[in-house]
């Protein structure tokens, strides 16, 4: 059915029609649209047999999660920014023990400063966690990996992150395809765990493992990582066969069967590089778009498949490795390896910063003349500020602040003061 | 594929937080999808303290809309709080031939924004008393409704049925009917030029 609703309704929709029975969530912004409509289900009846846990943070979500996927139940989740740190110990629990979990994490910056706003810094603190991270780039596609995230944790026996960038999508109402439960079932059977906790046949999960073993137990995860670069492509397929819409699942091409500059990035952000590639076809650029669906894992042999032949990579980030830039670039260089194109890196949109055409646009002309690193649309007016401050001043205070006042966004302590 | 910003129509809400900025956006493009077009409707990503200056979008366009950018270039500015029009610079990128419905019971030239729109087509820059037509089918001060309404007459977008099958969506019962006869009367308001003027419709999206 075609539906014009938020993102996040959208989202809260698709885990409905795939029949979680336990939900466990801590609201935060800008998650908050999806559980609060996951609570509606479950409490209006619609949705059972199944239960809504309340729970008192993050960490708790997430420790609901894993003893009620050990259980037996298929659980889903939902945080983002700091609430995924908070869950993080549990995080990797959950992957480490093999639970196919699914969780969505609403795309946000990281504090301090604290930010409500999205940027893919909480998603990709976590993409060494052995979680499969999976990224959407539109709502469509958002509602879409959350339904075929069940089908492939439980397959592969690992925990799923679909990253849906916070705001972006989950609040933006837009048009999406809503498939029918008859459909979904169709597509995902019921949960048969490989483990689980039953009194009936008592087993342990969760012995602690000496040098012995350890390390084959993370191999093993790895493999099971690597067995999913198979089964996403599959999944996404047979999905496709059954709802007409067909994404390789591992990466989205655009434009690029002649494309000279290619424009690597994740999640919403390849809508509008999409649009800005056209128009700079249009003035006699080739240009074209690689998304990347699966960061983890990542999908080396597609990447370079994609790349191997054109001149100039960009690689778009929204989030930042402070003390060596980029994060999927990295991931991109290794699917390059012995190649000689370069790559360089883009930092965009961090904490909320509006990414605009004209700015990719402008980006991508000047490509060949970009640095290594770059950072879209920096204010360096107000980074010089704050540098001269604190060369001059000691006691320069708290950055932050400095920079609020210089924008304007707060008064000056000072010039209250004087005005007194 | 041409540029996007060719053939689509971009409008931006100014409010304040709590006056149901996000809400109109959101309804604008509900009625667009029922009149069978694509629509995008989202939040601007500043400050949401009730009271302070709120910004929302909604792009209309006849194919799928594919851009997350802000809408920088409106086609269309729907202001909700007239005390919004000297404080915040609201008119920031319009086009020249674009749209501006305030929420008012005052008209444009008591508004005191003569220097703002000097320039513009006359029959584009209206205000609407949707607060007041408000309080009175509703006897509650929100104006969303009434203002898609007068926007569905100044631009002719979208139908005004396309607002009320919006409006059905969200409402029911008195509320909804009220919202209607709201919508209605801000329509008629528009067309019988008792608010500064009907425009002829938009050039682009006669030809879209």
């Amino acid at each position: 059915m075609r539906k014009q609703i938020e993102g996040s309704r959208a989202v809260a929709e698709a885990v409905a029609l795939a029949r979680p029975e336990v939900i466990c969530a801590y609201p935060i912004s800008p998650q908050t649209h999806i559980v609060e409509a996951l609570s509606a289900i479950v409490k209006s009846g619609e949705l059972q047999p199944c239960e809504y846990v309340n729970v008192e943070s993050e960490f708790a979500a997430m420790s609901v999660a894993i003893g009620a996927s050990a259980a037996g139940a298929r659980a889903y989740t939902a945080t983002a920014s700091q609430g995924l740190l908070f869950m993080v110990e549990a995080v990797y629990n959950a992957s480490g023990l093999g639970l196919p979990i699914v969780m969505t994490v609403a795309n946000r910056a990281i504090g301090a400063p604290i930010n409500i706003w999205n940027d893919h810094s909480d998603s990709m603190s976590q993409r060494d966690s052995g979680w499969i991270q999976l990224f959407a780039q539109d709502n469509q596609e958002a509602l879409d990996l959350h339904i075929q995230a069940f089908k492939l944790a439980e397959e592969v026996s690992l925990p799923v992150m679909v990253c849906m960038d916070g705001f972006i999508l989950t609040h933006a109402v837009e048009e999406v395809e809503m498939p029918d439960q008859g459909t979904v079932d169709e597509f995902l059977p019921p949960f048969e765990p490989r483990q689980v906790l039953d009194p009936a046949e008592p087993v342990s999960i969760g012995a602690m493992v000496g040098p012995e073993a350890f390390m084959e137990v993370r191999y093993l995860a790895h493999r099971r990582q690597m067995d999913a670069l198979d089964v996403i492509p599959r999944i996404a397929e047979e999905y496709g066969q059954l709802t007409g819409r067909v994404r390789d699942g591992l990466v989205s091409h655009y434009r690029l069967d002649d494309a000279e500059v290619v424009v690597v990035a994740l999640g919403s952000v390849l809508g509008t590089l999409q649009d800005t590639a056209d128009l700079l076809r249009e003035l006699g650029l080739k240009v074209g778009v690689l998304g990347i669906t699966s960061f983890r894992p990542f999908p080396l042999d597609s990447v370079r498949a994609a790349l191997a032949s054109v001149s100039s990579v960009i690689v778009l980030e929204k989030a930042l490795a402070v003390g060596i830039g980029g994060i999927v670039t990295n991931n991109v260089r290794t699917a390059l390896a012995g190649l000689t194109i370069p790559v360089r890196t883009v930092i965009a949109g961090l904490g909320g910063r509006p990414i605009l055409v004209e700015s990719l646009a402008t980006m991508i002309r000047g490509a060949d003349d970009l640095e290594e690193l770059t950072f879209l649309d920096l204010r360096t007016d107000l980074v010089e500020r704050e540098l001269e401050r604190s060369r001059t001043t000691r006691k320069s205070g708290p950055t932050a602040e400095n920079l609020l006042r210089d924008v304007g966004a707060v008064g000056d302590p000072h010039s209250v003061r004087m005005a007194r | 594929m041409q540029d996007y910003r060719w053939t689509v129509f971009q409008t931006r809400f100014h409010g304040r937080g709590g006056q149901g900025v996000v809400t109109a956006a959101e309804l604008l493009s509900v009625a667009a999808f029922r009149a069978g077009r694509h629509a995008q409707a989202f939040p601007s990503f500043g400050s949401e303290r009730t009271g302070a200056p709120v910004v929302s979008y909604c792009r209309i366009d006849d194919r799928h809309i594919r851009s997350r950018e802000p809408v920088v270039v409106p086609d269309a500015l729907i202001i909700q709080d007239a005390t919004l029009l000297h404080q915040t610079d609201v008119f920031a990128g319009l086009s020249d031939d674009g749209y501006i419905l305030i929420n008012s019971s005052a008209d444009i030239h008591e508004l005191g924004i003569g220097d703002l729109i000097a320039g513009r087509d006359p029959w584009h820059v209206i205000t609407v008393p949707a607060t007041a037509i408000a309080m009175r089918h509703l006897g509650r001060p929100l104006p969303n409704l009434v203002l898609l309404g007068g926007f569905s007459a100044l631009t002719g977008l979208v139908g005004l049925a396309d607002v009320e099958a919006a409006a059905a969506e969200r409402f029911s019962g008195k509320v909804l009917e009220g919202n209607c006869a709201a919508a209605q009367e801000a329509f008629d308001i528009v067309v019988a030029g008792r608010a500064g003027g009907l425009g002829p419709t938009d050039r682009k999206v006669a030809d879209a």
